[in-house]
């Protein structure tokens, strides 16, 4: 059988189902053990205090936010390339997750922020490159709402989709190009000498896995329910003509 | 409850409002998807 069978509406909904729980049951055991294990036993950092305990949402968060925008952009180009309408759907699912989790990272920078850079907000590279990612995600949304024919508005989303990812790329990596900002580099680096210490990275690591699961159990269900949703728009046509 | 010190504001503000987000999030997607199998359920059964 073809991967690309798996796509097909009626096998997407066939092996989803059994799938589902199984995922959000590693989401949240993935989440509850990171978060407890990062809030009450890690120690305080020794210039950040105890705002370090952020870093377990806010990375996740942040990552989540980037890494939704590069999967919808994959999607995407599926649709583009080969008309697989469940990726179109799919890509439309991931929307709102992806504005949730640009606005945790959001909230949680400038909560984080203020005490550690004494302001909530600047006009920093990876700071600016994240507000307009947000109002990408919005710009996303509001257009799969705006356009009546779903194959239609597929390929606008798909477009807008590509030129977004400029900003989802310069979100991720405004530091490394711009070495400019109150933002500081990747917290978490294959070069053990940039990257957080251990104490603070294993829960990290948890987290950002728990982050994961259940962006892929929240895609799968919404991708589930956009079926559905098309499927109800294509009895309702048929049963108009009828 | 560990001592959270001169910043146990911020912290429990940045947890409040991440867990909250998500919350909603995961609430009105589970709520959606109860919504339309249930309206599909109704259309598929009468046509």
């Amino acid at each position: 059988m073809s991967f690309w069978e798996y796509a097909n509406p009626k096998k997407f909904m066939g092996w989803t189902a059994p799938v589902l729980p199984y995922v959000f049951g590693a989401a949240a055991l993935c989440l509850t053990v990171g978060l407890i294990w990062g809030f009450f036993f890690t120690p305080d950092d020794f210039r950040q205090g105890s705002t370090v305990k952020i870093i377990y949402l806010h990375v996740p968060a942040a990552t989540m936010a980037t890494g939704t925008w590069f999967m919808m952009l994959a999607a995407s180009l599926i649709w583009v390339v080969r008309r697989h309408h469940v990726s179109a759907l799919a890509a439309r699912a991931a929307a709102p997750i992806g504005l949730t989790m640009t606005l945790i990272g959001l909230l949680t920078g400038a909560i984080w922020g203020q005490p550690m850079w004494g302001t909530y907000w600047a006009w920093d590279p990876r700071l600016t490159s994240f507000l307009i990612l947000f109002l990408f995600y919005l710009g996303y949304i509001a257009m799969w709402e705006a356009i009546e024919d779903p194959d239609t508005a597929a390929d606008l989303t798909s477009v807008l989709c590509m030129v977004g990812s400029v900003f989802a790329i310069l979100s991720r990596y405004a530091v490394n190009f711009w070495n400019q900002g109150l933002h500081q580099g990747a917290s978490l680096s294959l070069d053990a000498e940039e990257h957080v210490s251990d104490v603070f990275w294993q829960p990290l690591v948890i987290c950002i896995v728990g982050f994961v699961l259940l962006f892929v159990g929240l895609v799968l269900m919404r991708t589930r329910t956009e079926i559905r949703a098309r499927r109800i728009r294509a009895l309702e046509a048929r049963a108009r003509r009828a | 409850m560990p001592d959270l010190g001169k910043y146990a504001v911020e912290v429990l503000a940045a947890y409040g409002v991440s867990l909250g987000l998500l919350a909603v999030l995961i609430v009105l997607s589970w709520r959606r998807s109860v919504r339309m199998r249930a309206a599909l359920e109704r259309i598929e059964n009468n046509g």
